[in-house]
């Protein structure tokens, strides 16, 4: 596949896997923050393949996995109710909530449809007048534009039958909150590539300066991530904290200004609880107050659900860099994808359901 | 008096077969550890987890017997010396109609696979519809009319057949139900069970064809090149390939859940490890492209015309060239091999050299979010 097989290429891996080991004089910790870069890592054995170079820890850019419970049992509430038709996309129908899936709803006769784009659920809106339409709005800023753009495009066409329900996180405030971890360990950061397409490379710029902490703009291949933590080794090897884009064929310095708009135009910033983390000052958007005719929250009065973790579950230190998933008494056991514990298990994105699902055989359980 | 049909305990497996003590009804009880409460989900039906849970723990602990426990795609049974092979499937696809075929002659060729994945030469097939009220006739006569050619090409003859109509929305257009018997080869005995360390596997061809172009037309999805699905009657295939050798071990057709279901599925029954070599997997460019697309893995995704064979490592390079001899193995390519390592487990070398493990679907394959 064109543009996407140079990506890759063995030989270039093993090159750039034995300029990494070279270059590296101890275990450095970096973290890949984008459940997509822990994915590739993963299927690819790049852990493998670099050894004690570097040591891999996982962020928490699976958004599957860092949405509340409470607001998949809120989703699962609406998914219920007979009036309402509820369109998510494919990966957040398995996701338990406290006592029961979206799957299993849809068993049960609750009308749960799976699309690639929430365009698809605005055109469900107008082809069904009758049913209340809600789009499941999960993601970071990556999918954030396609959400803003279908209340935009509902807007316009003067649908009273469609509505979000939003659980939109930001990545900038998570690292600052992981970096100011007493227990952080982190050296280095892969940033995601897809996000700063969107957003730009301002915000990560201010953590470099913030942190004095190396970042790399990355890629999805295998080959993008080892160039980035080859870039990443390379700077902390030479005592530098840079921001650097290694995923130049997608990431602008300023991102995507009308998608930027379009995000500002619909929502705004506040405070927003993550599974598994918890509550993050700053890292949720919301949709404004102008738009409230298109907030599932409020127009189905949702506030009263709330939800309790297992206490089992080591996900905060997992997914703030601190634990490896193997690390966790209950991996493979107690907790599988089949039945997962917490929100790393939860998505083929999140770390130990990579770890899971690609790895386990180099572990004993 | 129906005749009585011994079953063949010695020929499929090395160890005998468990009790064949009739149950007693009443002593009967379902152990049922799935939470009461539970329901059928659209993954129990993916060929994954799910539907191996329903036979672990619905359908075996109620029906087993020796011929249903060993799990094979068809039972092997004997009357009067003959053995024969007999098969079931039920087809629901949607839509009716697609890229290479239609629901009647996939129909036909999923049954006949069936049989010759169990080195029986296909004879006779059932065919019973299930229609929903409102159904064009042109489409049922659409369906018949392939069903007879897809069958008379295989020189098998449809020999008995059912039709129930059931209420607008009972069902989805049309579904079909088919039986197939045929007559096992002598000193052939395929199983999953049989697979040794050393053995070595092979597929027939491109992977994923089906299942991408089924999903191509259910999402409208347009590329450059149209995948068409690889829907066909293997048992030609298959004689050939028994021509040169009978040291085959199992044969099986990686339908719905793909190639690594049906590898796990053989790992699991002969409690033996394998090791897949990804470069050597052949995945047509146009369907690689469509699961990027659509992030999904050809490895999970369906087929319909292909065929995965566990052989001796001795005659490996002989059958690989009995079915690239043949019109439908013409992309045939060994694939890996069966290992003491890790058991159960099947575990795939990447380009990098490194591994990974390719498991079991558990639930749906659904696509990523990004």
């Amino acid at each position: 596949m064109k543009y996407l097989d140079e990506y890759r290429d063995a030989r270039i891996a093993r090159a750039l896997a034995a300029e990494i080991r070279r270059r590296s004089s101890r275990p450095w910790v970096l973290m890949e923050i984008c459940g997509g870069q822990t994915h590739t890592l993963m299927r690819y054995g790049i852990d493998e393949l670099l050894g004690d170079s570097v040591d891999l820890v996982h962020g928490p850019g699976c958004p599957v996995c860092v949405t509340p419970l409470e607001t998949i049992d809120r989703a699962i509430a609406l998914a219920r109710r007979p009036e309402v038709t509820l369109v998510s996309y494919g990966d957040m129908l398995r996701v338990p909530g406290s006592d029961t899936d979206l799957f299993h709803v849809k068993a049960e006769g609750g009308d749960v449809r799976i699309v690639y784009s929430p365009t698809d659920a605005v055109n469900l809106a107008r082809s069904f007048p009758d049913r209340k339409v809600v789009f499941f709005a999960i993601g970071f800023e990556t999918t954030a534009p396609a959400h803003a753009m279908a209340v935009l495009q509902a807007e316009r066409l003067g649908l009273k039958n469609f509505s979000l329900l939003v659980s939109h996180v930001l990545v900038p405030p998570a690292i600052r909150t992981l970096l100011r971890h007493p227990k952080n360990r982190v050296q280095g950061f892969i940033a995601p590539g897809h996000v700063c397409t969107v957003v730009g490379c301002h915000e990560y710029e201010d953590l470099v300066r913030e942190f004095r902490v190396p970042i790399v703009v990355g890629g999805f291949e295998p080959i993008d991530l080892l160039e980035a933590i080859r870039m990443l080794v390379v700077q902390l090897e030479e005592s530098r904290a840079e921001l650097e884009n290694q995923y130049v064929r997608s990431v602008q310095y300023d991102g995507n200004r009308p998608a930027q708009e379009a995000v500002a135009r619909v929502f705004t910033i506040a405070d927003r609880k993550w599974r598994g983390i918890g509550p993050i000052a700053g890292s949720g958007l919301f949709l404004k107050p102008n738009y409230a005719a298109f907030d599932a929250e409020r127009l189905f009065d949702l506030a009263d659900i709330c939800a309790q973790e297992p206490a089992e579950c080591i996900s905060a230190e997992v997914l703030l860099g601190h634990k490896k998933p193997t690390d966790c008494t209950a991996f493979g056991t107690r907790c599988t994808p089949e039945k997962p514990l917490g929100a790393p298990m939860v998505s083929s994105e999140g770390a130990c359901a990579a770890y899971y699902q690609y790895r386990r055989h180099l572990v004993t359980l | 008096m129906p005749p009585i049909i011994n079953t063949d305990a010695t020929s499929l497996r090395s160890e005998p077969a468990s009790s064949s003590e009739p149950k007693d009804p009443a002593a009967f009880s379902c152990p049922l550890p799935l939470p009461a409460g539970e329901r059928i989900l659209l993954g129990h039906g993916s060929g994954g987890k799910l539907s191996a849970e329903l036979l672990r723990e619905i359908f075996l602990p109620a029906l087993g017997n020796p011929v249903l426990d060993r799990l094979e795609d068809q039972a092997v049974v004997a009357l009067n010396g003959i053995r024969l092979a007999v098969t079931t499937d039920s087809f629901v696809v949607k839509p009716l109609f697609f890229r290479g075929g239609d629901i009647g002659s996939l129909a036909v060729h999923g049954t006949i696979n069936d049989l010759a994945m169990g080195g029986a030469v296909p004879l006779w097939l059932s065919a019973a519809f299930i229609l929903e009220e409102g159904l064009p006739i042109e489409s049922l006569k659409r369906v018949v009319v392939s069903m007879q050619l897809a069958a008379a090409s295989a020189d098998v003859q449809i020999i008995t057949g059912d039709t129930k109509v059931v209420e607008k929305g009972s069902a989805d257009g049309l579904f079909i139900n088919t039986t197939g018997i045929g007559r096992v080869r002598d000193n052939v005995s395929f199983s999953a069970s049989l697979a040794r360390p050393g053995d070595v596997l092979l597929v027939s061809g491109f992977l994923g064809d089906h299942g991408i172009a089924i999903l191509a037309e259910r999402e409208g999805l347009q590329f450059e090149t149209q995948v068409v699905s690889d829907s066909a009657a293997l048992h030609t295939l298959v004689a050939d390939l028994l021509e040169v050798t009978h040291e085959v071990r199992c044969l099986r057709d990686p339908t719905r859940g793909g190639l690594s279901s049906t590898l796990n599925e053989i790992a699991e029954s002969s409690r033996v490890g394998m090791e897949l070599d990804e470069t050597a997997i052949p995945v047509r460019e146009e369907v690689r492209g469509a699961c990027e697309m659509l992030g999904l893995d050809p490895l999970y995704v369906a087929n319909e015309g292909k065929l995965v064979a566990v052989v001796a490592p001795s005659v490996a390079q002989q059958a690989l060239h009995a079915l690239q001899s043949h019109p439908l193995g013409k992309d045939a390519a060994i694939i890996g091999r069966v290992t003491s390592d890790h058991p159960r487990m099947v575990v795939m070398r990447t380009p990098f050299g490194t591994t990974r493990i390719v498991d079991m679907l558990s639930g749906d394959q659904l696509p990523r979010i990004c």
